[in-house]
């Protein structure tokens, strides 16, 4: 059933400022994480929160080939990843898009070795699911900040990709944007039923949008929680008290208590 | 205003017109030399000498920065001949390059390669270093090829930069032709004005310099033009 497994990854930097000791080689490295165990399974929506910092970005990084652990494996249909590919697209925190092309040259880049009525029809097609119709022609530049990630999200999804891997989906939104983009992430995944994987520090996104929670510890990271969510989307966080329970509990978990 | 200043300042001066030419001699020496066709024979000498010479280290200076900015070892070993050569002079490379290519077209081609080569290489290099590497994990991600990378990402990535950077050599080997021109040829405006000044002609030395200050300014506006295309619109405005 699970088609990604994470077999005891640990992941160490060497940290550049602090000075190299005398008799030891180990001083100066930074543990990032630290045996992580986990299971996803196909067209799962699973949300990863944790305090800044802490791996999640570099786990995501691993998952996508961007970066390998220190130790331990990722294997995808049980082969082990050695480096990015098209089946599993990442969505960058800070766009992503190619700043010197246009919408509609940004999204064909996934599909552009399709014929050209296909292609053609794919990426127009995609462009209208994150509505943005008639802003093929606009260069990054002159799009706002929720237009920019629909755009990505376009060209993402445009690919028809296992797994979307995203890196805060929402950081930089403003609050509108937030929940419209999040709706609509949720409405994709009804809707194509690929996997998403999203790294989150709003713990009512996760709470909102995953199919599973995974709250990882601070640095040296471990998974410190990890709860299916078998409630049918959209969810109202206050009218299930499970939720409200669990948004407590993540809140306390995360170091915040949640009193106002 | 400025040539009202000049035309007052020569007649009130008491300067003999030999040495402090007034604007309207300028002008009617400028006529004389367009009409019997000097200037424009001039002209163009100097503008093919720097086209060519332009031309060259574009076409050589470009490809190897890229390869300076994205392969570490060509980097380690070409980079401080690079920064050793870069310094110098191109003036300083007269007697050698009149050694090796005699008189005429070739050295001043060579000098001129040389002002703008080096400049050119050294900001393509940096301007490939600073490209974002999210644009290069984007094209790992989605599988792009080794071409595709230098084609989608790289040439694009480093246009708006280059093109700055053209600005400013070309710029230099404008400059730098002038100088050339007064030791190597016997032809373009460098030569020009060196002639005039063997005849005492300071008002043909005048319309030199006005001509050489007129075609400096076009060539600017023509790079300032080219960055002005759109797709590379996003180089101004993202930083």
């Amino acid at each position: 059933m699970s088609y990604i497994k994470i077999e005891a990854i640990t992941k160490s930097y060497h940290d550049r400022r602090s000075a190299p000791r005398k008799n030891s080689d180990k001083s100066n490295e930074i543990r990032v994480l630290d045996n992580i165990n986990l299971e996803f399974k196909e067209g799962e929506m699973v949300c990863i929160l944790g305090p800044s910092g802490c791996g999640k970005s570099t786990l995501l990084r691993m998952i996508a080939g961007f970066d390998s652990p220190t130790s331990g494996q990722v294997t995808i249909h049980d082969k082990a990843v050695t480096g990015p590919s098209d089946n599993n697209i990442f969505v960058f925190q800070h766009s992503g898009l190619l700043p010197w092309m246009t919408v509609w040259d940004n999204v064909i880049l996934g599909v552009r070795h399709l014929p050209e009525e296909e292609k053609n029809e794919r990426a127009q097609e995609y462009i209208d699911i994150v509505d943005l119709s008639g802003f093929e022609h606009h260069y990054p530049h002159q799009l706002s900040g929720g237009m920019l990630r629909r755009a990505e999200l376009a060209r993402a999804v445009a690919v028809q990709p296992e797994m979307l891997i995203m890196d805060e989906p929402f950081s930089g939104l403003d609050f509108l944007t937030h929940m419209k983009i999040r709706e609509e992430l949720v409405n994709m995944h009804e809707f194509l039923g690929q996997s998403m994987l999203i790294v989150t520090h709003d713990i009512d996104d996760a709470l909102i949008m995953g199919d599973r929670i995974i709250v990882l510890s601070s640095r040296p990271s471990q998974v410190k929680l990890e709860r299916t969510l078998s409630f049918d989307r959209p969810r109202d966080l206050s009218k299930i008290p499970e939720l409200s329970e669990l948004r407590d509990e993540l809140y306390f978990m995360l170091g915040v208590s949640y009193a106002v | 205003m400025v040539i009202l200043l000049w035309e007052l300042v020569t007649r009130y001066s008491g300067w003999s017109s030999q040495v402090f030419p007034s604007p309207s001699a300028v002008f009617s020496s400028m006529l004389e030399l367009i009409t019997n066709g000097e200037l424009l024979k001039h002209t163009v000498a100097s503008l093919f000498r720097v086209t060519a010479g332009f031309y060259l280290a574009v076409v050589l200076g470009i490809p190897l920065g890229i390869i300076l900015g994205r392969v570490k070892i060509a980097k380690l070993l070409f980079n401080p001949l690079v920064q050793f050569l870069r310094p110098i002079s191109p003036l300083a490379w007269i007697p050698l390059a009149m050694l090796w290519f005699g008189i005429g077209d070739v050295p001043a081609i060579f000098l001129i390669f040389l002002s703008s080569f080096f400049p050119l290489v050294v900001s393509t290099s940096v301007a490939v270093e600073s490209i974002k590497p999210t644009y290069f994990q984007v094209a790992s991600n989605f599988n792009f090829s080794r071409m595709e990378v230098l084609t989608k990402i790289i040439i694009p990535a480093i246009t708006p930069n280059v093109i700055i950077a053209l600005r400013l050599t070309i710029t230099i080997a404008w400059l730098v032709v002038v100088a050339a021109e007064m030791i190597a040829v016997q032809s373009g405006l460098g030569y020009m004005i060196l002639d005039s000044r063997n005849a005492l002609r300071m008002d043909y030395v005048m319309v030199g310099m006005i001509v050489i200050g007129i075609i400096g300014l076009l060539l600017d506006m023509v790079m300032q033009a080219l960055g002005n295309i759109e797709s590379t619109a996003w180089g101004r405005l993202a930083k």
